[in-house]
């Protein structure tokens, strides 16, 4: 309990000091809010009244407390080019990369765990020996490419999908999904390819030691040694390993909604950084921040709970 | 005994060779103008004349590769030269001196290497602008961290050693220490980080091109390419095919490359 609650506290310093970060970078750009807001109507004087409107002449620190309190409530702030409150620009973007990424993540597990124990328990024969090779390959090719070969094969050649045919989520949850299968399989080839690498050498490790040994002695067959005794052991790197990738995959899907043409937060990020739209920009990158730290916060206490013996140093 | 063959670095080096070779001639010649247009040969096939056939506009694609691959080369080796640099000044001192310093600029670094770095560089790109040069910037400001923090851990490892109190005892100042005696024997991990840097560089370069932000047009950039060539996936696959295979190569080879000269290195101590 301990362990969670100097967890919890380490947790919500970060949360603050990044958005800080976050915050203060967006504050010391050049370049006036309120004179771009206002554009040709700019006049010395409406320009004046609009920063104190808009509590720009305050002090940083103030400033981000305003901001800060806002932000827990749930204003995310005014988007500059479209004159509405950002929460509800994002608000239903949110899900949709989420549901891409969670997706990209769950076929990242589905393929490389059980390509990774094949590998360890056949290494050395062909099909190892191959399915290496086609590995290296893989983690070679950028997702975005990757993305392009998929609709190229699937989508034109073979018809299983149509791109561009995204359905939103509202009209029908089943042909939305159905839409982000291909899209969150071009995020988690990559990413599966270096976890079959992990969990193959990671399972060969522990296969050396000598509890498997005992465990062989005792008249285990196979099977049951890599079941019941390694696999616990070795997916403990590969727990690590996947929490670094989930934060991997949400800027993945950032890039991918683009291939697919999926309406996101990828696109509403990308559309606000090309108007300079900073409330928006600034909203989005600290939610995916938040999101990054909590999924790193959620794999120290998993791995808490996979490996009894680690401590919080 | 005859030493086994290390795969790796043969094939690695003979992929990596031949793109540096194409890449070379690319920036002194190119078989047609890369930006010349021709609108005879809008999104003409593979032929003799065009190796890789033209895009939309009817330029040739084996000269845009060649040129884009050249880009993508020079703001890769541009953002691992900035993240190499800085996160090699913040690594030493933080690892040398530790303090308060230390712990403060480690958990911000924590943090920002928790972040996925073309997010961050996407940050940086919203507060510079898009851009060749901008690009480099902000992909170098992401890779700081994961280089400070590779560079910190091993000064710390190495600031108690032996040889360092003897070069303490005879009087050598803290700088001469660091990048001395200490930087020398940071080499082989530095190396390793720099590779490993440069193909996520190429990657993120091409992923930072495709979203348009990073090189401009007219030149040519392979991720640039791609992003163009989607439109035209079903009439001239290969528009996409080419680019998207230089990609490929281009960081296949120097991941099997690093892997080879980290084999070689192993089989050297064993």
């Amino acid at each position: 309990m301990k362990y969670v609650a100097k967890k919890l506290a380490g947790l919500i310093a970060t949360l603050a000091v990044v958005s800080f970060l976050v915050f203060a970078a967006f504050a010391v750009i050049p370049g006036d809010p309120a004179t771009s807001m206002l554009g040709t109507q700019a006049t010395p004087e409406k320009v004046e009244a609009l920063r104190e409107e808009m509590g720009l002449n305050d002090p940083l620190m103030e400033r981000f407390g305003s901001w800060a309190l806002h932000f827990i409530q749930g204003d995310l702030g005014t988007s500059y080019s479209y004159q509405m409150p950002v929460s509800s620009m994002i608000g239903e973007k949110i899900p949709v990369t989420l549901a891409l990424t969670a997706m990209a993540f769950l076929m990242m597990v589905a393929i490389a765990v059980p390509a990774g124990i094949f590998c360890a328990r056949h290494a050395g024969g062909f099909l190892d020996r191959s399915i290496t090779v086609v590995n290296q390959v893989i983690m070679a090719i950028p997702p975005f490419f990757s993305g392009i070969l998929i609709t190229l094969l699937f989508g034109l050649i073979l018809h299983w999908f149509t791109p561009g045919g995204y359905v939103s989520y509202t009209q029908s949850a089943g042909r939305f999904l159905g839409y982000l299968i291909f899209p969150a399989l071009a995020i988690s080839l990559p990413k599966a390819a270096m976890a079959v690498k992990l969990l193959r050498s990671s399972v060969l490790e522990e296969m050396k030691l000598d509890y498997v040994r005992t465990a062989y002695s005792r008249g285990n067959r196979t099977k049951s040694v890599l079941y019941r005794h390694v696999l616990k052991n070795a997916l403990i790197p590969v727990v690590t390993f996947l929490g670094m990738t989930l934060a991997d995959m949400v800027a993945g899907s950032i890039i991918i909604e683009q291939v697919f043409n999926i309406p996101g937060l990828g696109r509403i990020l990308l559309t606000s950084i090309s108007n300079r739209d900073y409330p928006v920009v600034q909203a989005i990158i600290v939610c995916i921040a938040f999101l990054v730290i909590f999924v790193n916060f959620a794999v120290d206490l998993i791995y808490k709970l996979v490996d009894p013996r680690i401590t919080l140093d | 005994m005859k030493r086994k063959k290390n795969k790796n670095l043969i094939l690695g080096g003979t992929i990596t060779g031949i793109m540096l070779c194409l890449i070379a001639v690319g920036f002194f010649w190119t078989p047609y103008d890369p930006e010349a247009m021709d609108s005879a040969n809008k999104l003409a096939g593979v032929s003799f004349s065009h190796l890789m056939g033209c895009d939309n506009f009817g330029r040739d694609i084996f000269s845009r590769v060649l040129k884009g691959s050249g880009t993508t080369l020079l703001v890769a080796l541009g953002t691992v030269a900035i993240g190499a640099f800085f996160g090699l000044l913040i690594g030493a001192f933080t690892g040398y001196f530790g303090g308060i310093a230390d712990e403060i600029l480690m958990r911000i670094n924590d943090v920002l290497f928790a972040f996925p770095s073309i997010l961050l560089a996407l940050v940086v790109i919203s507060l510079l602008g898009s851009g060749t040069y901008n690009v480099i910037v902000a992909l170098g400001i992401a890779f700081i961290p994961s280089f400070a923090r590779i560079v910190r851990s091993e000064f710390l490892r190495c600031r108690d050693m032996d040889y360092i109190r003897s070069a303490r005892l005879m009087g050598a100042k803290s700088l001469r220490i660091m990048f001395v005696h200490i930087l020398p024997n940071t080499v082989p991990v530095l190396l390793s980080a720099v590779m490993i840097g440069f193909n996520n560089a190429v990657l993120a370069e091409a992923g930072m091109s495709y979203l348009g932000i990073g090189v401009q047009p007219p030149d040519a950039s392979l991720g640039r390419m791609l992003s163009e060539a989607q439109t035209y996936l079903f009439s001239a696959p290969g528009y996409a095919v080419f680019p998207g295979i230089a990609l490929i190569l281009l960081v296949l080879g120097f991941s099997m490359l690093a892997e080879g000269i980290r084999e070689q290195s192993e089989a050297g101590q064993g």
